[in-house]
């Protein structure tokens, strides 16, 4: 690959890192008002904060490597589903708190791998925002693994929801361990991640979590696909119509 | 942590490595004047915390051109406070006579609560806000602990965890058991 090659999939890159985070985030922050209690309000956007602003650093770190006059606003704003790169676990509605927090641990452990590996890419920007991120990673799986442990190990009702979302999300996680020709030739260049590499570690810390919270570790038997390349849920949609409503209608505004 | 005999829980203020690294840059530019006029600059969020004893003011310089260049790193990703700060740094510089400003973030090295200065640390405690516990030994931050930070009101350490995130993404909520005050905890990171 030659350096311009490089350096526009390192920008693809860190766009679709940025969509993972943005749509999280914006998943968490639905939240806000509606949570069970005061404390778990201001925790769920404390942690939807976390991701807003992982994907601005992603958003403007893929704004200067296109050096095409966008912004992170027009990462975030301008762009249809089909141009969306997140993985679906991310754009699955909140569904109830049992279903919230459930994906949040699938996703913490995840992440918290992840990162681990990020940090030592050869690119400095993608390793200085891994670095910010594993920090804020860590209290969020610490709070995930409690709430599963307490939701699981809880009442029957709270244990039946629990059960319910692990079985409903365990389709998705698999996309978080494929790799495309571009992930594979950015994590070849020492710049990604080899996520696939990352499952058996991921599949231990998970089991581990969920057999603690008296949860059953669901069978492979199904599997959904198609973030990466723009084929989304229904779901993507009714996020982006009302995340991007204020700026479609008045395009430019600031306050 | 599990070899709890071999690390040591400060609440105390004590030089750390990283603070002491900060401190010796600071010492070493060329422009004293320029890091004493920022030192009225204050956290948006915690106006008792300059943003040099925060940790967030990187460094200074002046350019050929007259021009000052400041680093600042952010504290967590999504911190609104960013902004406010950035605009604080320029309108300060420039009530100074220094019309060309420009202010950059840098990610790298991550900001930790362990650049907080000594002195940052009774600033937080005397604002009522109990400062970040170092562990020394611990080769990243503990995480907030469930009980035994010490209140900022009447200096008991028979307290215990109410909320992990607090008003803000940089605190934890705590009460004292002693004087029934709930306090907020500056989290480790
Ligand atoms: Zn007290």
């Amino acid at each position: 690959m030659t350096d311009q090659d490089l350096r526009q999939a390192t920008q693809a890159y860190a766009v679709r890192l940025g969509d993972d985070a943005l749509i999280l985030g914006h998943r968490l922050s639905e939240w806000t008002s509606r949570a069970p209690f005061l404390e778990e309000d201001l925790a769920l956007q404390n942690v939807a904060l976390d991701y807003i602003g992982r994907a601005r650093m992603f958003y403007g770190y893929a704004a200067e490597l296109s050096a095409d006059g966008r912004t992170e606003d027009d990462f975030a704003y301008l762009r249809d589903a089909r141009q969306f790169s997140n993985l679906l676990i991310h754009e699955l509605p909140r569904g109830d708190f049992a279903f919230t927090m459930a994906r949040q641990l699938l996703t913490d452990v995840f992440s918290s791998l992840y990162l681990e590996q990020l940090l030592r890419s050869t690119d400095a920007t993608l390793a200085g925002i891994a670095a910010k991120a594993a920090k804020e990673t860590r209290y969020h799986l610490r709070r995930s693994r409690e709430w599963a442990l307490r939701l699981g190990d809880g009442t029957d009702e709270s244990h039946a929801r629990m059960v319910r979302a692990i079985d409903e999300l365990w389709g998705y996680t698999h996309e978080l361990f494929e790799l495309d020709a571009l992930e594979q030739q950015l994590a070849d260049a020492g710049i990604g991640v080899d996520n696939a590499a990352l499952r058996p570690a991921w599949l231990k810390q998970v089991s581990a979590i969920l057999t603690e919270a008296t949860l059953r570790v669901p069978e492979d038997s199904w599997v959904v696909r198609g973030g990466r390349t723009g084929y989304h849920t229904e779901n993507l949609g009714h996020i982006l119509s009302e995340m991007q409503s204020v700026h479609r209608a008045y395009p430019g505004v600031s306050w | 942590m599990n070899k709890t005999d071999t690390l040591t829980l400060v609440d105390r203020p004590v030089p750390t490595a990283a603070w002491v690294q900060r401190l010796q840059h600071r010492n070493r530019s060329p422009v004293p004047g320029l890091w004493a006029l920022l030192d009225a600059v204050k956290d948006p969020e915690v106006p008792a915390l300059s943003l040099w004893d925060l940790g967030v003011l990187r460094d200074i310089e002046q350019q050929d051109n007259g021009c000052i260049r400041v680093v600042i790193s952010p504290t967590y990703s999504g911190c609104p406070a960013l902004e406010a700060m950035r605009a604080d740094i320029i309108s300060t510089l420039q009530q100074a006579g220094h019309p060309e400003v420009e202010v950059h973030t840098a990610l790298s090295p991550a900001w930790s609560t362990e650049a907080l200065s000594p002195q940052g640390h009774e600033q937080l405690r005397a604002y009522g806000i109990a400062p970040p516990r170092h562990c020394q030994g611990c080769s990243v931050p503990e995480l907030t602990p469930e009980s035994g930070i010490t209140c900022p009101r009447c200096g008991s350490d028979d307290t215990h965890r109410i909320s992990e995130f607090g008003s803000t993404a940089c605190k934890a909520l705590f009460q004292c058991r002693a004087c029934h005050e709930p306090f907020d905890y500056f989290k480790p990171i």
